[in-house]
């Protein structure tokens, strides 16, 4: 595309978000309060003090760590949508991913 | 102070000399009440500032991934709310999380949801000022919250099904993330790579022409500029003289 | 040296600000006069923090309480960190600022707890000029806070009380009483809380914290309390502060919960409570 084509597109570009963003907002739809997680974390004491969390340790090179990721992504087959290793549909995935 | 630092983080290491409980007797479950309040203390900040990681990995897998990591990088600034800028990196080595390889990409977008949140505030232009007549020329600034993160996994999907309560399962590939703070809550929406290269472009401080040669043909230049407008991101148009 | 007569916090009922109570706390404040807020949580450069800030200070004194300091260390004080507190402080000007008799750095590791130095001269030297620093980048007198502790160690040759009544001389710096730490403290060397407030240097004092605490029992079977500002303040606490104020008169008075945070009546309760004990330490 040469210069005053391109000028053309932009300012054709800048009116239609001009006039888009007349339109009543949207991007605040799905605004959540996430601020209480975000606030901070620095306090002037630390938990009940039960001693075991800070007198164990486990070596997770060795043996020693069995735990495994219990959360919402146990299970999941994530290299099946790596995108260059991509094999299946979405649909065959869907059962897959983390919800 | 130089042998009760290093046993704080490292049990293995022998309670330090010339501790007492008071009356003479051993220090040790006295030590042990304080290197628990270092380890539990700094797991609770991972927990607080990372809470989609602890979703999918679960409460008592976070719990010992996070005692791992606190022993590993443990803070260099009394200041918490900046902690855990290591993490992505830990998560993309640490063995029992090999088969997640999502983790770490999920861990930058939240910490840059964090860093977003205790942006400077910085007030929108008016939306006609876009209609600048020498715009290609222009400077556009952005708001000091905005970040892009990319990966090749979905991670806003991934996201806004641990975060939303009514979200669709997480499904699909490579999602590319604009985080901006509208007003005082950090809002993440995917974009396209074009727009993504783009507004890369405005914040390396590159005039409008040259972000949008950056950002190449196949942009959707109005859906960009009204996402950027409507997030109220763009904070000054700057005009050389 | 300092002003003397800066604005200074009420001698009332306080509470450690939480975000989660920010509209309760402007609808039904109770009893409660002022607030007290962690200084780290709020160097950020902007965002809602600061804003719910700013706005509270419109309406209650504000204390900033510094928990990252390490005013107790071996190393030099952190000047970067001691700039963002100056910023802080600058931008808010709090009615009081307070930090611990506590390390929490060490060869640039931030431990994030409390932790506990002996009491020799060395130490007091040391303490007294970190102290004096801080004064002077803040340009303010600042409050000083007893700790609580778990252990002793072998090399302190001066009582807590005598170290805080030489730190107040050298520095001019006031105290932050924190009643529950006396307590807890007291309870873990096997001594009289009471007879710890009555070798008091209370004449500095200018602020009272009260909090819950946690009880284990140590090696040998002997109580062990801990700290853990994570329930209601228990009935001996109560009692220790009466005895607190017959000694100090009125003090401004924070409730510290930092965990388990409670919905806002059970804080605003507690802050009642205190409350009714000041009312009835007033002449």
């Amino acid at each position: 595309m040469n210069k005053p084509t391109k000028s053309l597109s932009v300012a054709a570009a800048v009116a239609t978000a001009l006039a888009a963003h007349a339109l009543p907002a949207q991007a605040q739809e799905n605004e959540k309060c996430f601020g209480i997680s975000l606030a901070g974390k620095n306090d002037c004491a630390a938990g009940p003090g039960t001693t075991c969390a800070g007198t164990s340790t486990v070596d997770y090179q060795g043996n020693a760590w069995t735990l495994v990721p219990a959360g919402a992504c146990e299970g999941v087959a994530w290299e099946k949508i790596l995108p260059e290793g991509r094999d299946g549909s979405l649909e065959a995935l869907e059962r897959d991913v983390p919800a | 102070m130089s042998d009760f630092a290093p046993a704080l983080l490292d049990p293995t290491l022998a309670i330090p000399p010339g501790l007492s409980d008071a009356r003479g007797g051993p220090a040790d479950r006295r030590f042990a009440v304080y290197r628990n309040n270092v380890v539990v203390s700094l797991t609770d900040a991972m927990a607080t500032g990372f809470p989609v990681i602890l979703k999918l990995v679960g409460d008592e897998f976070f719990r010992a991934m996070a005692g791992v990591f606190v022993r590993a990088h443990p803070p260099d600034s009394p200041v918490l709310a900046r902690y855990g800028a290591a993490f992505p990196g830990f998560l993309e080595t640490f063995e029992p999380v090999a088969q997640l390889p999502y983790l770490a990409d999920v861990a930058r977008l939240e910490l840059a949801m964090r860093a977003a949140y205790h942006a400077a505030d910085a007030a929108p232009v008016a939306p006609d000022a876009l209609a600048h007549p020498r715009l290609m020329e222009a400077r556009l600034r952005l708001a000091p919250a905005t970040r892009v993160v990319a990966s090749p996994y979905p991670i806003h999907a991934i996201w806004r099904a641990n975060t939303e309560a009514d979200a669709p399962p997480a499904q699909g590939g490579a999602e590319t993330v604009l985080v901006t703070r509208p007003d005082w809550d950090p809002w993440p929406r995917p974009i396209a790579p074009a727009a993504a290269r783009l507004i890369l472009a405005l914040l390396a401080d590159l005039p409008f022409a040259a972000a949008l040669e950056a950002a190449g043909d196949d942009i959707d230049l109005a859906a960009t500029l009204t996402l950027l407008l409507d997030t109220k991101s763009i904070i000054a148009i700057e005009v050389p003289e | 040296m300092f002003d003397t007569s800066p604005p200074s916090l009420p001698a009332a009922p306080g509470v450690g600000y939480k975000p989660q109570h920010y509209s309760d706390i402007l609808a039904d404040p109770g009893a409660v006069g002022w607030l007290e807020v962690h200084a780290e949580n709020y160097m950020g450069d902007g965002g809602r923090p600061l804003a719910q800030l700013r706005a509270l200070a419109d309406r209650f004194a504000i204390s900033v309480h510094g928990v990252g300091l390490s005013i107790g260390g071996e190393d030099p004080l952190d000047r970067a960190h001691l700039d963002r507190l100056k910023r802080l402080v600058d931008w808010l000007t709090p009615a009081s600022f307070s930090e611990h008799l506590a390390w929490s750095s060490h060869g640039g590791t931030f431990f994030n707890d409390l932790l506990p130095l002996p009491y020799t001269e060395a130490t007091l030297a040391r303490v007294a000029d970190h102290i004096a620093e801080v004064q002077d980048a803040l340009g303010r007198r600042m409050l000083l806070e007893n700790p609580a502790t778990y252990l002793d160690f072998d090399e302190t040759t001066l009582a807590e009380t005598d170290f805080l009544a030489e730190l107040v001389h050298r520095t001019g710096c006031g105290l932050l009483l924190d009643v529950n730490n006396v307590f807890v403290a007291c309870t873990n060397r096997g001594e009289r809380p009471e007879a710890y407030i009555d070798a008091f240097p209370v004449e500095a004092v200018g602020e009272i914290h009260l909090g819950g605490h946690d009880a284990q029992v140590d090696d040998r079977g002997a109580p062990l309390l801990i700290d853990s500002h994570g329930a209601e303040v228990v009935d001996p606490v109560w009692q220790l502060y009466a005895h607190t104020l017959a000694r100090t008169g009125p003090m401004p008075t924070l409730i510290e919960w930092d965990n388990d945070v409670p919905a806002w009546p059970v804080l605003a309760a507690e802050a009642a409570r205190a409350n009714a004990m000041l009312a009835e330490a007033r002449p």
